[in-house]
């Protein structure tokens, strides 16, 4: 099969997915209905979407298949803000109920964090695995820190800490919705602009650099690209943990090739059927019990013990 | 013309390239010889910008590398390093088209086929072309990635330990192509060598290193001598001429 194909039958995929998810079941006040799904299969298809091309673009600068973007320590310092604003301020202050500024103060927090983060590791030199390493001590020290605070506060508050430590897309309100749109568009805008040296950075530092490729300029920007898309994509649902490195490594292994262009739309295809038919399944067979990046989570951890067990090197 | 002008790479105390000085002459193939850890793989990745260097100059074409646009010295200068795992699953015609990047970022020609076609051809690759890279041998990856360095069709071409792990008729084979591109093509080809003899034989220009300094450089017939060898490797070199070629025993 060639690659247009392929990418027809994902595209025709997703579209199949959507419209079940939208459609099936539609009883009694199906415009009430139908809006409501429709807010969330659009949060569920951006989220899925930003976090696959987040991981797809950091796995390339790292030239690494089992790497994900939560390793800068983003996710950790998500819920560090939320068990920090819920110690401090407790369960019904501003910023706890008022999700507008709870988002913005998350995104805001996370991105000031990977950019600092970035300054000042890329003033000494440009080590990636360094970054890594720093990031996960990082990521480390707010998880700590977090579990401290949560030990501490009432068990009720903790009950409503814990909601916000799994993603989920049952309550995204609209506007934070078409705002987190809004900011994901512009970055995707500007990621075009280094689309075309994303197969050349596959090919490693040294060849990227023979290339004519502006290594370390390229890679920085790529670096705060993948965090402003990870942090809106947290702020608006949660953290996913292992979504990204399923959806990636499949895409990889349905189309074995090293073409960006193609990789990318294919891995936003696979996101979207993979989210949106696990949200069907868990409305629909679990009728709510358990939430979607429980799911996701267990899925791709089996799959990520997987990938390591079976070491494999090329792909 | 390649001048280097008092470059010095430090780690921590340790000075790996220490005040070294020379030019690089055009059209011809300079070889970097000397034991482990004499430098010469980090001098040849301080010339390329593949790493930066504490002091000093490197002057291409009169403009200091570090100084110039990325892109346009892609067009200028190749480096090719000794380790080339690449992550990716490519064929052979894929590798050499990325040689085609800095012309073509990304979105190849009809000059840039022609060009892949012409260096696959150089390297008598046709017959493989449309191979995967992990299903080649040691002997035939080294060809594939010397013809995307061709592919580049850069007047530099630098190269880290072109010879590793490959037997003596790929040695030969690759030698040969080097010299070919510097007599037929004019390029300009600084290589490192760990054998002293394929260096003897096949380049006009040497430079001995040793702890980071220049010991001696010069036409390949006052390098390859006893004195000069034994002050590089520390050990006695029986130097004989067979076949018009400068032969070093270094056996016994």
């Amino acid at each position: 099969m060639s690659h247009k194909t392929k990418l027809m039958l994902l595209a025709i995929g997703s579209v199949v997915a959507i419209s079940l998810f939208l459609f099936v079941g539609l009883t009694g006040n199906w415009q009430y209905i139908l809006e409501r799904r429709f807010t969330r299969i659009i949060a569920i298809a951006v989220t899925g979407a930003v976090i696959a091309i987040a991981t797809i673009i950091f796995q390339t600068i790292t030239n690494n298949r089992i790497l994900t973007p939560s390793l800068i320590g983003l996710d950790a310092l998500y819920q560090l803000i939320q068990t920090f604003i819920i110690f401090f301020y407790g369960s019904t202050s501003l910023s706890a109920t008022n999700q507008t500024v709870n988002f913005f103060l998350s995104i805001g927090l996370m991105i000031v964090f990977a950019l600092i983060l970035f300054k000042l590791l890329f003033k000494r030199g440009n080590n990636i695995y360094f970054l890594l390493l720093i990031g996960l001590i990082f990521g480390t020290f707010f998880q700590s820190l977090s579990t401290f605070m949560q030990v501490l506060i009432d068990p009720n508050e903790f009950l409503i800490v814990q909601n916000r430590m799994f993603a989920s897309f049952n309550n995204v309100q609209t506007d934070l919705l078409y705002m987190s749109i809004g900011i994901i568009v512009v970055t995707l805008l500007y990621l075009l602009r280094f689309t075309k040296y994303l197969d050349v950075l596959s090919l490693g530092k040294s060849h990227a650099v023979n290339l004519g490729v502006d290594y370390n300029r390229v890679v920085q920007q790529l670096m705060v690209i993948v965090a402003i898309l990870m942090a809106v994509a947290t702020a608006l649902v949660g953290p996913i943990m292992f979504l990204g490195i399923l959806v990636v490594n499949v895409t990889y292994e349905m189309f074995k090739t090293y073409k960006h262009s193609v990789l990318i739309l294919a891995t936003v295809f696979v996101s979207i059927i993979a989210l949106v038919g696990g949200q069907f399944i868990i409305d629909r067979v679990f009728n709510f019990s358990t939430t979607l990046s429980v799911v996701i989570n267990l899925v791709g951890g089996v799959y990520f013990l997987y990938l390591i067990l079976k070491e494999n090197r090329t792909w | 013309m390649v001048k280097i002008k008092d470059v010095t790479k430090l780690y921590g105390d340790t000075a790996v390239v220490d005040h070294v000085s020379m030019t690089i002459p055009k059209g011809k193939i300079t070889s970097f010889i000397g034991p482990n850890g004499a430098g010469k793989s980090t001098l040849l990745s301080i010339v390329s910008r593949l790493i930066a260097k504490d002091e000093g100059e490197v002057l291409i074409d009169g403009e200091e590398v570090s100084a110039t646009n990325n892109k346009a010295l892609a067009k200028k200068l190749s480096i090719l390093k000794q380790a080339n795992d690449i992550n990716v699953r490519l064929t052979v015609r894929q590798l050499v088209s990325f040689g085609r990047f800095p012309y073509s970022q990304g979105r190849l020609t009809d000059i840039d086929e022609k060009m892949i076609d012409s260096a696959i051809h150089y390297m008598e690759l046709e017959t493989m072309e449309n191979k995967f890279l992990d299903q080649l041998s040691g002997g035939q990856k080294q060809r594939a990635y010397i013809a995307m360095v061709i592919a580049q069709d850069t007047e530099y071409i630098l190269l880290d330990e072109p010879l590793n792990n490959l037997d003596m008729k790929h040695s030969v084979q690759i030698m040969k192509v080097l010299r070919r591109l510097a007599d037929e093509l004019g390029k300009t080809i600084v290589i490192v060598l760990h054998d002293v003899n394929f260096a003897s034989v096949y380049s006009d220009y040497i430079v001995a290193l040793r702890d980071g300094k220049v010991i001696k450089k010069g036409p390949t017939d006052e390098i390859i001598r006893n004195g000069v060898l034994k002050e590089v490797y520390d050990m006695d070199i029986k130097i004989q001429d067979i076949d018009q070629c400068r032969i070093c025993l270094y056996f016994s």
